[in-house]
């Protein structure tokens, strides 16, 4: 009785959070230009729109490289910031963490207006290069707390004996260090670039008028005609989120993951 | 090699990237905003610099009332709706085995993952006459013919729900997985039925976690800044909303700003609470 309770509850959950995605899945294989469900005929046409029509294709390769990019940016800043903070004791510098976290702390419409009226008042408003390091700024905290997660959780006395050894920091970071927290570095990475992929204000505002990221396209086919790309694209990021976030799971330890994540972010 | 203050100058040069960034790109863009909150908006372009109190003083009209008020009304009825949907699954969650945890894990972290734009797509299509959950009543005989179930406050709060509900559950994930599972066992060993032994024990044990993470997801629903203007009507305008509105479409960067300075302290109040809560959690 109570197993079937359990069974009950987690299917009706799981099907309030899948249900939408199934009417697009549906929408999305639809014969013609029609946002119909159950859908009419069945075609994967909608999906082969995405790489051929130039401009989903112009979209989804400016998402790619923003995330790529973004993300990288990302972990250059978070990297050196979390060593630091693990390898010196400098309780002041912990100011920077808190910086690292607020922007995605913060309801998104906030950090997005800053960055906006910053670039316009800089005069770089609507370069791409602005997208690239707002995008990296508002999702620093995720490298940085997987980083920072990564650091406590090595053994001191490991990069005491090489140390003692003779080895320099240089070397202590290289052969010590990176190896131990590269699971944490690639999975920050994951993190980020899934992210930025999704992320619709802050490039909305940033450079929303001279470049189409996926996110605003397919907001601007909203409100300007709707196709059932929209729905193909849907389905298309839902695989690669799942995609990318069961490499983490099946190569690191996500409930641990995320144990100490969701903890960090309570604090 | 144990920890050791900065003792060269040289030790200090890992900060001085990502400092550089963090101030330049974060603290200074934030600051841009607060001084910009305090301009004067000129008609013509974007604003003029001067000093006034004029974006600060368009609070008092009942417009704005309506609209902080509805925001407000709304974070807290999607609270309330994810924690009470979150805390017995999460729960349950966290009772199951790795392999289903992980997979659930996988599922929520890529629905979180999801714009905002595209939970709005498919919610939108999902509440459409032509496409929508409607068209299966008629199929099975519910009803018959199909509806629109949006703009409604009925959409805008479901899909809301979907957005924070993957949030709150990983929010309570890790205080339910470090919770003592001799507590319920106690418990059911004196004859407590399983649900009762939630309520009576779960439940109040975990009061505080409850109440930081009602506050954490009110911050993230206030943030929501798309769904209400798809999936709800301009009386379901939420303050982020209108911010993005003032900002892009209205051109009006002052009082813009001065709203996103206002949302910033709300939130911050809320963060304080937050970690007040968490204290006393500790303590208790």
């Amino acid at each position: 009785m109570t197993v079937f309770l359990q069974r009950l509850y987690f299917s009706l959950i799981g099907l309030f959070l899948a249900l939408p995605l199934i009417v697009v899945a549906g929408v999305s294989v639809n014969e013609k230009q029609d946002l119909a469900f159950p859908p009419k005929g069945f075609s994967l046409a909608w999906y082969a729109e995405i790489f051929t029509n130039v401009e989903w294709r112009n979209a989804l390769f400016a998402s790619i490289t923003l995330a790529a990019l973004s993300a990288a940016v990302a972990l250059l800043i978070a990297l050196p910031l979390a060593w630091f903070l693990w390898r010196r004791h400098a309780p002041w510098a912990n100011i920077f963490q808190l910086l690292g976290i607020a922007p995605f702390t913060l309801p998104p419409v906030i950090t997005a207006l800053g960055l906006l009226t910053f670039w316009a008042a800089t005069g770089f408003y609507g370069q791409p290069a602005t997208a690239v390091i707002s995008h990296a700024i508002f999702f620093v905290t995720l490298p940085l707390v997987t980083l920072s997660l990564g650091f406590s959780s090595i053994d001191r006395s490991l990069v005491e004996a090489a140390a003692t050894m003779g080895a320099d920091d240089r070397t202590v970071f290289r052969t010590v260090v990176l190896p131990l927290i590269l699971p944490y570095l690639v999975s920050g990475y994951a993190f980020a670039f899934v992210l930025s992929l999704n992320e619709y204000i802050v490039a909305y505002m940033t450079v929303g008028f001279t470049m189409e990221t996926l996110p605003i396209k397919i907001f601007n086919a909203l409100r300007y005609g709707y196709t059932p790309t929209m729905a193909s694209v849907t389905i298309l990021f839902v695989a690669i989120a799942a995609t990318i976030f069961g490499l983490v799971a099946r190569f690191g330890d996500l409930p641990k993951l995320l144990g100490a994540m969701s903890s960090r972010d309570q604090e | 090699m144990r920890r050791e203050p900065p003792q060269k100058l040289t030790d200090y040069s890992p900060l001085v990237f990502p400092a550089g960034m963090l101030i330049v790109f974060f603290v200074v863009p934030f600051a841009t905003m607060i001084a910009v909150s305090f301009f004067k908006r000129n008609p013509s372009g974007f604003y003029t610099p001067d000093f006034v109190f004029d974006n600060y003083a368009r609070f008092l009209s009942l417009f704005f009332g309506k609209v902080l008020g509805f925001s407000l009304m709304l974070a807290i009825a999607v609270a309330i709706c994810c924690v009470v949907l979150a805390v017995p699954f999460t729960y349950l969650l966290s009772r199951a085995r790795r392999r289903t945890q992980v997979l659930w894990l996988v599922a929520l972290l890529s629905i979180l993952s999801l714009s905002e734009v595209i939970i709005g797509f498919a919610w939108s299509t999902l509440f459409s006459r032509t496409a929508g959950i409607t068209n299966l009543f008629v199929m099975l005989g519910i009803m018959d013919q199909p509806v629109a179930l949006n703009p409604s406050f009925g959409a805008v709060l479901t899909a809301m729900t979907y957005q924070a509900l993957p949030y709150t559950v990983l929010v309570l994930y890790p205080a339910l997985v470090r919770l003592d599972p001799t507590l319920t066992e106690a418990a059911r060993t004196l004859g407590a039925s399983p649900v009762r032994s939630f309520f009576t024990v779960v439940v109040p044990a975990l009061r505080n976690t409850i109440v930081a993470t009602l506050i954490m997801v009110f911050i993230f629903a206030l943030g929501c800044y798309l769904l209400p203007q798809i999936l709800g009507r301009p009386q379901h305008w939420t303050l982020s909303v209108l911010i993005t509105d003032q900002a892009i479409y209205q051109s009006n960067m002052p009082f813009a700003a001065a709203m996103a300075v206002f949302l910033v302290l709300v939130t911050l109040g809320l963060v304080g609470l937050t970690i007040y809560a968490g204290r006393k959690g500790e303590a208790a």
